[in-house]
């Protein structure tokens, strides 16, 4: 399969701290590449340094074989080729969940609105929001507003999407339903890089699974063989430390 | 407490005298239909600042918050306004643009002191509006900008459909206590001239030796400022019913 996103020794500090220390992975077409390791590891960043909502210091991204961290390239089209769900949702809370995912298709897109409302009306259907369009999201539990955020990505057709941590700020009852959503795209072929904590979800939806620890990718392989027989200590001491909560 | 008050200012020496020149119901009908007729100058000259202040105002606001580096200069223009704007008391920018520009005698500069107390009024209010906005804009969570910007809208875009909207809900009844200000700052275009409400009750009370005429213009001023008042009252409290209500699942 075709690469779809290319990291190639990505670096990105915050003044002194490093954050990510020459990160290189690769994604490609219909895969799903789990991103683990501890809180601060540079999880979060490398997905905003993908999406071009941080700079990097150092390195390329690439997406689809064209470097997409060239100054000289406008990072509005490329986030319009790339869907980012977060840790809080982040949906609009001014507007309703139908206007929420068709935001981005009516005015980024270019799409007519007709056509954009219908599509986000059948997306929500889909996944069992039909009927909740008119609500505003304080209305919707929190995996319910999760899975309008994950809509609201897929309505602009990405290329793939980057999920950061979407299980994280959620009710342990209410994660279930979220992954139930992200299971189903990857049977449909999305292709996704997710960071996660959670080891089940990984396992469950992941073809591979990249350990993150102080800004550098030190495990990377199969996700049944990293998670049961991961050859790394770091890799060892964080899953027991998981294990052990 | 206020029993005692009013029994305090009714047994005082001076009494008889205040109400004579403040309270006198004749004096007080005769100003009014004056007074009244300078006071719908007020009320027009009021609604076309405030229209003027909101515009300028989230103009300075957008500029403050630009984020791009090139726009600094325009940044540094906006920072400068509100700050002599706003640092300026009210009444001197009235004295300084009412007096200074056709003193200027440049032609196709107005003259009309209504229109130059009221150009005085804009500049001085939208320094204050202008810093309202600039506290909603600042109040949405950069995460909704992310999001935002995540989707593929341009950072115009992200300002007009995501930002904005949300930050000028928060800003109503702050917005709505500056109109209340300036509904009342409106009497001091008088000092430039204009027969507004004020002016009108001080001339009355100047030739007839009795103020009752200013009772009337305070009068007038509180029939709109106190509805006024609890118009944001009741927006607060709604807004607070709105903030502490939990989801409904």
């Amino acid at each position: 399969m075709p690469p779809v996103v290319e990291v190639q020794g990505v670096t990105k500090a915050y003044g002194d701290a490093e954050v990510l220390r020459g990160v290189d992975l690769t994604l490609s077409e219909h895969e799903a590449i789990a991103l683990i390791g501890a809180s601060g590891s540079g999880k979060s960043t490398l997905l905003r340094c993908i999406d071009l909502l941080e700079e990097i210091d150092d390195g390329d991204v690439l997406l689809d074989g064209e470097v997409i961290t060239d100054p000289s390239v406008d990072p509005v089209r490329v986030r319009r080729r790339l869907g980012m769900v977060f840790q809080a949702f982040n949906l609009f809370p001014h507007l309703t969940v139908l206007e929420n995912v068709l935001l981005a298709p009516a005015r980024a897109h270019g799409m007519a609105r007709p056509e954009a409302t219908e599509r986000a009306r059948e997306l929500l259907a889909r996944f069992g929001l039909g009927g909740r369009e008119g609500d505003y999201p304080d209305r919707l539990s929190g995996g319910q507003q999760q899975r309008v955020a994950i809509i609201r990505a897929l309505a602009t057709q990405p290329r793939a999407l980057l999920l950061d941590e979407i299980t994280s700020a959620l009710d342990p009852e209410l994660v279930g339903e979220v992954l139930a959503l992200v299971r189903e795209l990857k049977s449909e072929g999305m292709t996704m890089l997710i960071a996660t904590h959670e080891m089940s979800f990984a396992r469950d939806v992941a073809d591979e699974v990249c350990f993150l620890h102080d800004g550098q990718i030190l495990e990377r392989g199969d996700t049944a063989a990293v998670l049961s027989e991961p050859r790394q200590p770091e890799t060892q001491r964080f899953l027991r430390r998981l294990l052990e909560r | 407490m206020l029993g005692a008050l009013a029994a305090l200012i009714l047994t005082s020496k001076g009494w008889p005298t205040v109400r004579e020149t403040f309270f006198d119901w004749d004096a007080f009908r005769d100003s009014f239909p004056g007074v009244l007729d300078g006071f719908w100058l007020d009320i027009r000259l009021f609604l076309v600042v405030e229209v003027v202040v909101l515009v300028l105002g989230l103009i300075v606001a957008l500029a403050r918050s630009a984020r791009t580096p090139a726009l600094f200069p325009l940044r540094l223009l906006a920072a400068t306004f509100t700050d002599i704007f706003r640092g300026v008391p009210t009444i001197l920018v009235v004295y300084l643009i009412g007096f200074g520009i056709p003193a200027l005698a440049l032609p196709g500069l107005p003259s009309d002191p209504v229109v130059l107390g009221g150009a005085a009024l804009a500049l001085s209010y939208s320094a204050y509006v202008a810093e309202v906005y600039r506290a909603g804009i600042d109040s949405v969570h950069p995460d909704q900008r992310s999001a935002a910007l995540a989707l593929g809208l341009t950072e115009t875009q992200s300002t007009r459909f995501v930002i904005l909207p949300q930050a000028v809900r928060r800003v109503v009844p702050p917005l709505l206590n500056d109109f209340i200000a300036l509904q009342k700052d409106v009497a001091l275009v008088s000092i430039l001239g204009p027969l507004e409400a004020f002016r009108v009750a001080q001339i009355d009370a100047s030739s007839n030796f009795n103020y009752t005429p200013l009772l009337a213009a305070a009068t007038l001023y509180l029939l709109v400022t106190v509805p006024l008042a609890r118009v944001v009252d009741r927006m607060q409290a709604r807004d607070r019913l709105r903030r502490s209500a939990g989801p409904a699942v």
